[in-house]
């Protein structure tokens, strides 16, 4: 069997805020290219642990590797080599399509060069050729969602972290968007992505289950959904989720 | 480095994409010189007054006519009772009355002792006084000529020289202040708006998940505001030494330099109203609040200081504007050099690194 390469490697990784422990002793891998489901109630520990291992956030105790590197002293080796959406679709509004590419793409170092190729490249993927020195703020919000996306990986990096990133999107414009991601996994960037759709949890090659700070389930979505005797994803998460002590804010 | 400055030219499209704001920053100023210039103006001018000569000779005639040529007054009735005096101050027609009585001139010439009755508003108590001072020196100069060249044997003259203001401008003390409110309100405002409205968009935790450094992004933000205060700086002074004649006394230099550091200091309580404010509405009405109202009242520019409660006066002490209003009307005013301002520079120094000190705490203990 060839050896995969593992990209994220977190091992009894814990944050605590003074008595409250937000992540208690998460143990995980991801490997290459892989797409990364990271699912959990509101207040269930997945926003803390994500920004442990964007460099954003110190660890308590544990130890991460993200793209090789550690948490604890190569937060900006990490930085260099991650992606980033957020939940709030995360463009300038009042900046146009191209300034957006330009401005993303400058901040990781990309030089002219690279800039125009990039920005051709990805104006032509999502067929908006033409439409570059349009105001984000015009764009319908599926299109600012696929552009926000494009635009988190033009830095080509190691893995992308997407936090909710289609909240609020028809399901047409959703699975669009979910093949730009099957796009970048081919091209071997490690998706970890956080979602509250279930049905968005049944396209990821593996799934996370947080309850309460801990990972309660870790499995393909199939092997998941045979373990809790469930036909789908929804069913595998209430029962879960139904264990949990804290209440989400 | 390269980083840094694409940064910085982003931030300078989305000022020059809102039209509007860009519009205000630049004209703000200008429109605020022009007011507390031409309308806000304390000097009295103009005041109407009546009076009621009940002698009519030769010396109230003459007294009379000066008051009304003079530019301070505006003789708009005469009256020829008290009662008609109290009726037209009731209607708000005069802010001052003048009352001359029966056999003025006799009683000046046989008694040597003539009296004038001068009745002011005084519900409007600054300009009563002033109004009364002035009646009162334009009479004291027409006894003057009445004995010319012999004066009383044992008399003390007062000798008034009004220094660095000899015309009693207004203006000379509201430049100044205006140059504080205006760098003030452009820099903390705008900035921290701007830095608010990126947590609000989400977009700030992208960028703090790229490489850049969070310090560098705040210092990015500001630049482009540090350029439109330097906009307004030259705006206000070429207003006040080409529509205003208050002259730069001083080193033009060594003004714009203090003036960059007031920037500074502004731009540095912006950022730490960033850190604090969750929302752009927040933002504003902490902005406005705390620093709109502080810098009028205790700046020393509208309200002077040394008149305040001491708990006041102390408080005073905290508003950066206060030091740079000192420090410009040293400068600019009085035409004195670095060494009259270098207590204030280093109070204006001190305060800024203390800003950008807890900004930079609080921002890492935002990231940890």
């Amino acid at each position: 069997m060839m050896e995969t390469e593992k990209v994220i490697s977190a091992k009894e990784l814990t944050k605590r805020f003074g008595a409250f422990t937000a992540v208690d002793k998460i143990t995980f891998d991801v490997q290459k290219g892989e797409i990364f489901g990271f699912i959990g109630a509101n207040g269930a520990g997945k926003t803390t642990a994500m920004r442990m291992l964007c460099g954003l956030s110190l660890p308590t105790s544990g130890l991460a590797t993200v793209a090789g590197f550690d948490v604890y002293k190569q937060n900006e080796q990490i930085k260099k080599h991650i992606g980033y959406m957020s939940q709030k679709f995360s463009l300038y509004e009042d900046l146009t399509i191209r300034e957006n590419i330009r401005f993303y793409a400058g901040i990781y170092g990309l030089d002219e060069e690279q800039i125009k190729e990039k920005t051709a490249k990805l104006l032509r993927q999502l067929r908006m050729e033409g439409q570059d020195k349009t105001l984000v703020r015009a764009l319908p919000l599926g299109w600012k969602q696929k552009l926000a996306f494009s635009i988190a990986i033009v830095h080509d990096p190691a893995i992308v972290f997407l936090d909710e990133p289609t909240g609020g999107v028809d399901p047409i414009t959703r699975r669009e968007f979910w093949s730009l991601i099957y796009e970048a996994s081919a091209r071997g960037i490690t998706i970890f992505v956080t979602t509250h759709y279930m049905d968005e949890a049944e396209y990821c090659n593996r799934v996370s289950i947080m309850v309460d700070g801990r990972i309660d389930a870790l499995d393909t979505p199939a092997n998941l959904m045979k373990q809790y005797a469930a036909t789908s994803m929804d069913g595998v998460f209430l029962q879960l989720a139904r264990k949990a002590v804290r209440t989400g804010d | 480095m390269k980083q840094f400055l694409i940064f910085v030219k982003k931030e300078w499209l989305h000022i020059w994409r809102d039209r509007r704001t860009l519009f205000i920053l630049l004209f703000m100023p200008i429109i605020q010189i022009i007011l507390y210039g031409f309308a806000l103006t304390n000097e009295v001018k103009n005041s109407k007054i009546a009076i009621f000569d009940q002698s009519k000779d030769e010396a109230t005639v003459n007294i009379s006519d000066k008051i009304a040529a003079s530019r301070y007054f505006n003789l708009v009735k005469n009256v020829y009772s008290y009662k008609d005096i109290e009726a037209t101050f009731r209607k708000g027609e005069i802010r001052m009355a003048i009352v001359f009585p029966r056999g003025f001139r006799y009683d000046l010439l046989h008694s040597n002792h003539a009296q004038i009755q001068l009745i002011a508003d005084a519900s409007d108590p600054n300009t009563a006084n002033t109004l009364t001072n002035y009646a009162t020196s334009i009479i004291n100069d027409y006894q003057q000529t009445l004995n010319p060249g012999e004066g009383l044997p044992y008399t003390i003259k007062t000798q008034v020289r009004m220094l660095y203001n000899p015309e009693l401008k207004g203006a000379y003390n509201f430049v100044p202040g205006v140059m504080a409110l205006v760098l003030m309100l452009v820099c903390a405002m705008m900035t921290s708006i701007a830095i608010v409205k990126e947590k609000e968009m989400g977009t700030m935790e992208v960028i703090l998940v790229s490489p850049l450094k969070p310090f560098r992004i705040i210092i990015a933000k500001t630049i482009p505001y540090l350029l439109v205060s330097m906009l307004n700086i030259a705006s206000i002074l070429l207003l006040s030494v080409y529509a205003l004649d208050v002259p730069i006394a001083g080193n033009l230099g060594l003004l714009i330099a203090e003036s960059i550091l007031f920037t500074i200091t502004s731009l540095s309580v912006g950022i730490l109203i960033s850190n604090t404010a969750k929302t752009q509405q927040t933002a504003m009405f902490t902005s406005m609040m705390s620093l709109f109202l502080p810098t009028l009242l205790f700046s020393g520019f509208m309200f002077p200081i040394e008149n305040m409660p001491v708990p006041l006066q102390i408080i005073s002490n905290i508003v950066p504007a206060k030091w740079y209003f000192i420090i410009v009307k040293e400068v600019m005013i009085k035409g004195l050099g670095f060494a009259a301002v270098w207590k204030e520079t280093m109070i204006l120094i001190a305060m800024t690194a203390a800003l950008l000190g807890v900004s930079i705490y609080k921002f890492k203990i935002r990231l940890a």
